[in-house]
């Protein structure tokens, strides 16, 4: 994790290309837990994405390709906030790797301890406080494994929806485990992709939960699509939205 | 029983045996259920030896220290250790493959004029598939260790490097029991069942001409092997016999006698939650003259099979740490689903889809590094701190990117297909195109609606994601967010 500074006046904002395409309204969500808190929000024009796909598929000079361009778009000291905390990982963590050796290696390095998953910077710098203002809800949640493993911000998350007091929070079985999303995992072995989400889509529907909510999109588009297919009215959602929408 | 070895001409990498090996085990409801059970028991057995995270995190950094210094000094530690073996009694073998290391011990065996060999556990006798080279010479050969007996009756390979007959129940092992010894009674019952084994292995240790087994540690600065088991089978069967040969991979020398207590505690805990096994056997000599029991001669065969090499790459290296906890198998989503024998390949699970691709080389079995969904959770756990996940991304880059052919691993850049690699080069040049890009978001949020219902193998179970009706960065040009 990096240095928590003291509440900066500005951040940079990553929305990721998942959320771009599929899942703006959780992107725009975050952003407007920023804004509210009094922090200047920058989307910067030209991003797209981070490189994870192509990194984890073994093509990393494509990977480096597509991470070099949004690197170009944060020349200024300032935190990068991320709404994913496996695309935030990818910059953290494997920027270092990818860049190594390279011409812009240092902007990468600096990058990487600037980068802040979403819920971490709400939590360990802006110490938001939220009063939710909805009705009696139970929601379980799903840490994705790069919230675990990789920003270890699943905590924060906890923290953030523990300050709901209508929220009541559920465990679901085997909570700990991988959904099986995983990228283009799910893409090359589709039929184990299908069977880890599985078990997690029974755990999470024996939860008794309304709600699915995660730091991850690309865990809620496996797991949502799943449990549409399966009949289910759990509605999926980034906990950014969810956030916003019982605050406001 | 190695299928990863077969038809790897038409099927590069061995991805379309794999896919049907996985979609094999996921078709049986109650193996996938016994692995379920028994890996939802053995993670809480572990966690329960760790309830003080700086303890564990102290633990794992000094049994990684200790496993780099052997790797570190692999060479000079080798031959101190033949050295203090030799002047202990015990003699020592340099196998470079598993022809050379069967060939060995069955030239062992023949001078001892040895019939029957009862065997304890070991891995590296899977690897070298010694059961098969010394049935074919004649040689019975019985597995001494219940789960591996089971397996031997059952006549499978081992679903798991710690327990090999995980993926049976007690209903399984009883009718394999009834099959095998219909003159011993039916039984379902775990005691009465392990009592029917005992009293058969019994007679098979009494009358054995040789005993064979794995180590898990060779302590140089002793002469040392090392080897803990809970069944006493590996201390009866490296003492009953009057000849014991012992067979292991070269990594598993450590320096010194000290380095021992925290690698057993690592490995204990983390193979089965125990704060140590049952029977922790310190082998040091043949019987002596005034020693009652113990066998009149110990031989170690130390098998390289690749080990040299993979020792040699720079980032991969680091596989070697191993000590075959099987905690990274344990906790792995993906083997829980499917189990071990998925995986085509002697080691299952994490550390198999990373070792195995070296050892057998990426055209054989690449494809297990596709059988991870980078979840991290065999990283967390890994005693000796292998960093499972990024060595398993590492060889997806190893196998789909051209280097020299003289590289440690076999099969360098063999598995890139033009089709997958267009792709990437297509993905590149739109996600670093802006206008290109800007124009896609458009047309897929304005087409939305043209959004094909089907998208290959994801929507076989899932709906299909739908792109929205406007983009984020329009969301938030809309918003007054700048956006430089």
């Amino acid at each position: 994790m990096p240095q928590a500074p003291l509440k900066p006046a500005s951040v940079y904002y990553f929305g990721t290309c998942l959320i771009e395409l599929l899942f703006p309204r959780a992107g725009l969500a975050g952003m407007q837990l920023l804004r509210r808190a009094g922090i200047e929000v920058i989307f910067p024009h030209g991003q797209s994405c981070c490189g994870q796909p192509a990194f984890n598929s073994g093509y990393r000079d494509e990977a480096l390709g597509v991470a070099r361009a949004l690197l170009a778009c944060f020349p200024k000291d300032i935190p990068v906030v991320v709404p994913s905390a496996s695309c935030a990982g990818m910059l953290r963590n494997h920027w270092p790797e990818l860049f190594v050796g390279e011409p812009d290696e240092a902007q990468a390095v600096a990058v990487a301890g600037r980068t802040w998953e979403l819920s971490e910077f709400l939590v360990d710098v802006l110490q938001l406080q939220l009063q939710d203002l909805g009705e009696p809800i139970r929601v379980t949640l799903h840490h994705s494994c790069s919230a675990r493993r990789e920003t270890g911000s699943a905590r924060q998350a906890e923290d953030l929806l523990g300050q709901l007091a209508n929220v009541e929070l559920l465990g679901h079985a085997h909570a700990e485990e991988c959904c099986g999303f995983g990228g283009t995992f799910a893409v090359k072995q589709p039929e184990l992709s299908a069977a880890m989400a599985q078990s997690k889509c029974e755990a999470i529907e024996a939860s008794a939960a309304q709600r699915l909510i995660s730091q991850d999109c690309g865990c809620l588009m496996n797991l949502g699509g799943m449990l549409e297919r399966r009949g289910q009215d759990i509605v999926v959602q980034h906990i950014a939205e969810f956030l916003l929408e019982r605050s406001q | 029983m190695n299928d990863t070895r077969q038809d790897t001409g038409r099927d590069p990498g061995g991805y379309r045996a794999l896919h049907e090996r996985i979609h094999d085990a996921l078709g049986k409801p109650q193996v996938r259920d016994n692995f379920r059970r028994a890996m939802d028991g053995i993670r809480a057995h572990r966690a329960a030896q760790f309830p003080d995270p700086a303890y564990l995190a102290d633990l794992r950094a000094r049994a990684h220290a200790i496993r780099q210094h052997s790797l570190d000094a692999l060479p000079e530690l080798l031959e101190h250790l033949e050295q203090k073996l030799t002047e202990n009694g015990i003699r020592v073998h340099w196998a470079e493959d598993a022809a050379q290391a069967n060939a060995i011990i069955l030239e062992l065996l023949r001078t001892a004029g040895a019939h029957s060999v009862i065997k304890g556990k070991s891995m590296v006798s899977e690897e070298i598939e010694l059961n098969a080279a010394l049935e074919k010479a004649g040689i019975e050969v019985v597995e001494s260790d219940l789960g591996e007996y089971i397996i031997q009756l059952a006549h499978e390979p081992p679903s798991h490097i710690v327990a090999p007959a995980i993926h049976k129940n007690r209903r399984d092992v009883a009718e394999l029991f009834e099959r095998f010894h219909p003159e011993l009674p039916y039984t379902e019952d775990i005691d009465r069942l392990t009592g029917n084994a005992r009293q058969v292995l019994r007679e098979k240790f009494a009358n054995a001409d040789a005993g064979i087994s794995g180590v898990n540690f060779a302590v140089a600065e002793t002469g040392t092997l090392c080897l803990v088991e809970n069944e006493g089978n590996g201390r009866l069967s490296t003492t009953l016999p009057p000849l014991h040969i012992a067979v292991t991979g070269i990594e598993k020398v450590i320096e010194r006698l000290d380095d021992l207590p925290p690698l057993l505690e690592a490995l204990t805990k983390s193979a089965t939650g125990q704060p140590i096994t049952t029977y922790v056997n310190l082998i040091s000599r043949p019987r002596q003259d005034d020693e009652l029991d113990g066998p009149e001669a110990v031989h170690l065969v130390m098998l390289d099979n690749g080990r040299s090499r993979i020792r040699e790459h720079e980032e991969l290296a680091d596989t070697l740490r191993c000590i075959r906890c099987g905690a990274c198998i344990n906790h792995c989503p993906v083997y829980v689903q499917v189990g071990g024998h998925a995986y085509g390949s002697v080691y299952p699970g994490p550390i198999g889809s990373v070792l195995e691709p070296q050892r057998l080389g990426l055209e054989q079995a690449g494809s297990l590094a596709s059988a991870c969904s980078l979840c991290g959770a065999c990283g967390e756990v890994c005693p000796v701190e292998i960093p499972l996940p990024a060595l398993i991304n590492r060889l997806r880059a190893e196998a789909v990117q051209s280097g020299p052919e003289d590289a440690p691993l076999p099969g360098r850049g063999r598995l890139r297909r033009p089709g997958e690699a267009i792709a990437w080069r297509l993905w590149r040049w739109l996600y670093t195109s802006p206008r290109a890009y800007r124009g896609f978001l458009w047309f897929a949020t304005r087409l939305r609606a043209l959004t094909p219902a089907r998208l290959g193998p994801w929507t076989r179970y899932r709906s299909a994601p739908r792109p929205a009706a406007r983009s984020l960065s329009e969301l938030a040009r809309r918003e007054g967010f700048r956006n430089e």
